[in-house]
């Protein structure tokens, strides 16, 4: 076995998604409570805490300019003298908005790509597995940096830079799935009834995939966020006043001496949403795949950020 | 067997081809063309630029510009760059040497702490030092690269003042390698603490796997020692996948060490990939992500080779 070829091993057996008994392993999973509890705060401080304290992520304390950590700015202020605090939760709306997004078109591309790509098998699935090897081949920040020149610097447009450098994985996993369905007795029973190809896929063959497409969706929402940060860090993505964790970093390098605190918590805000996504994915991978082995985190499937 | 390195060879040139053109083709749509670094130069004239892009046939169709640049591309000739005019690969091999002393440092001390890490983990599973490592290789795992290198320069050279916070060498003083060493030391660690973090856990889990099996618990049973058990049974057959699984991770290494030269200003290839970028030096900017990704796609199959020869019960038909 080796960790690579992992994501296109066909897996024997049917994952099972009943909701009570994946809730009940998930609950009894430390990484996944640890995970989801850390998924939810961030979540709902990111998004509710601006509305309930009424704060505008431009205003400027006009006696506080690159002010140090205290308790009337608790994380400091940046050198317009912006509350850093607030400006880290709108920041934080917009890297999990990016990372949200950048995962849906990712794995959408990818589910499309390797569905067909593994249905219909053959010429076609020679093509679009090489089209894969050629996008896999290129390191990813080319890609990033060379898409974002080109499409621009939107957060639609960063999330889609993202997605398109993503989409090789779920692709190569849905093919592997789609490939140790289509010859089940259920697929060829949906075939003699005469349904057509395009209804076998999306009605019966993609539905039934889909249980590890969520986990590497989850992983991929952290590895979209790291993205983001770099894109945005090296001035190709969110571009500001918008705040988002990534670009709140460009600037850090500027200030390093006067105001180390700039660099600090939005970079520990990535570290702390992503670790909690990739403990999130893990465990629902354990749980979707209860006999599996556990995970090992050493998935080359997901990062190559 | 030769067969075989043939057969990949020859199915690695759609792959590369591919490489070729998508690359061209994003670099061409760029927004105001290949020429855009000149519509804002207040020195040059419309007629001079018109005459430009006659010269270096930008006015005919993508399709035919790209096999011109193929044909000469393949001939070892990249262009040359619109911001000195030297050839492309001339450009790139000035650079080459801090990329790859980078890079090498970070791979040789990385791989082999990984080792080191990764045993002592497997071997002790569950103990404190195993979780510690755990949960130190997840945050790893979690962190951007530049982050950990802006992180690293704060502590290190800002605060403490130990070394350097940018650059390759001090300006203005003789060469010396000490000096050299002392500014590679903040980047080669980034960059280690970023592969580490993933490349251990491929050996513990690797290791883990091997020590249950049969053979090893045959190997303790007839009473060899626990070290020749480790070393001489249970590593030399964790080493096959763990060494495959890192040689495919050299274009998230690639990845890594460019973001990691931005952040310390190190004179690499990142670097002079993102100034060209910046600059629309588009020449450069193709001629690196092309050799680049040429080179990921050699390395690629050059471990499926090593796999095969290596690995008896592999059949390479």
């Amino acid at each position: 076995m080796s960790v690579a070829t992992t994501p296109e091993a066909p897996l024997e057996r049917d994952l099972q998604i009943s909701a009570p008994s994946l809730w009940t392993r998930l609950r009894r999973h430390k990484a996944a409570v640890v995970g989801g509890t850390g998924l939810a705060l961030i979540v709902l401080a990111c998004v509710l805490l601006p509305v309930i304290l009424h704060v505008n992520p431009d205003a400027i304390d006009f006696l506080a300019f690159r002010a140090p950590p205290s308790l009337h700015h608790i994380m400091g202020t940046d050198d317009l003298g912006r509350d850093e605090f607030v400006r880290v939760l709108y920041g934080g709306r917009i890297s999990l908005l990016v990372g949200f997004l950048a995962m849906a078109i990712g794995v959408g591309i990818g589910g499309v790509v390797g569905a067909v790509s593994g249905y219909f098998g053959g010429s076609v699935d020679f093509l679009l597995m090489r089209v894969v090897d050629v996008a896999l081949s290129i390191p990813r920040l080319f890609l990033l940096l060379l898409l974002s020149v080109t499409i621009g610097a939107s957060v639609f447009d960063v999330a889609l830079i993202i997605g398109m450098t993503t989409w090789m994985y779920p692709a190569r996993i849905m093919r592997a799935q789609v490939m140790s369905l289509k010859s089940r007795e259920y697929v060829v029973a949906a075939r003699s009834i005469g349904a057509s190809s395009t209804r076998i896929l999306l009605r019966t063959l993609m539905p039934n995939s889909i249980a590890p497409l969520i986990v590497n969706g989850t992983i991929q929402v952290g590895q979209a966020i790291v993205s983001e940060s770099v894109m945005s860090f090296l001035g190709y993505g969110i571009q500001p006043p918008t705040p988002s964790w990534g670009n709140m970093l460009t600037d850090a390098q500027t200030f390093i001496n006067t105001a180390p605190w700039l660099a600090i918590f939005p970079g520990l805000m990535i570290v702390i949403t992503v670790l909690a996504f990739n403990l999130v994915g893990d465990a629902l991978r354990d749980a979707l795949d209860p006999t599996g082995q556990r995970g090992a985190m050493g998935r080359k499937a997901a990062k190559e950020a | 067997m030769w067969v075989y390195v043939a057969r990949r060879l020859l199915l690695s040139i759609p792959v590369m081809l591919g490489i070729t053109i998508l690359i061209f083709a994003i670099a061409h749509s760029l927004p105001g063309g290949p020429l855009a670094m000149y519509l804002d130069t207040p020195t040059m004239t419309h007629a001079e630029i018109q005459h430009l892009t006659v010269q270096l046939g930008l006015n005919r169709p993508l399709y035919d510009q790209y096999i011109s640049w193929l044909g000469k591309a393949l001939q070892g000739d990249f262009g040359h760059s619109f911001v000195d005019g030297q050839p492309v690969l001339h450009v790139i091999g000035e650079r080459l040497g801090a990329t790859v002393e980078l890079m090498l440092t970070a791979v040789i001390v990385s791989y082999g702490l990984a080792f080191v890490v990764g045993i002592a983990s497997a071997v002790t599973q569950y103990s404190v030092f195993d979780y510690v490592m755990t949960v130190l290789s997840y945050a790893g795992m979690a962190m951007p690269v530049f982050w950990l290198g802006i992180i690293l320069m704060l502590f290190f050279a800002v605060d403490l003042h130990w070394l350097p916070t940018f650059g390759m060498f001090t300006p203005g003083v003789p060469y010396s390698i000490w000096d050299n060493l002392k500014h590679l030391i903040l980047p080669a660690t980034t960059l280690v603490v970023y592969t580490l973090a993933q490349e251990s856990r491929y050996v513990r889990s690797s290791m883990l796997e091997v020590l249950q099996q049969d053979f090893i618990r045959t190997a303790r049973a007839k009473g060899l020692p626990e070290r020749a058990v480790l070393y001489r049974h249970a590593l030399r057959n964790a080493l096959l996948p763990v060494v495959t699984v890192m040689m495919l991770d050299f274009a998230f290494l690639v990845s890594g060490a460019l973001i990691t030269e931005t952040v310390f200003a190190w004179p690499g290839m990142g670097r002079l990939f993102f100034t060209s970028l910046q600059q629309g030096d588009y020449p450069v900017v193709v001629g690196i992500a092309v050799l680049i990704s040429v080179v990921v796609v050699l390395v690629n199959i050059l471990t499926d080779v090593i796999y095969a020869v290596v690995d008896p019960r592999i059949q390479y038909s």
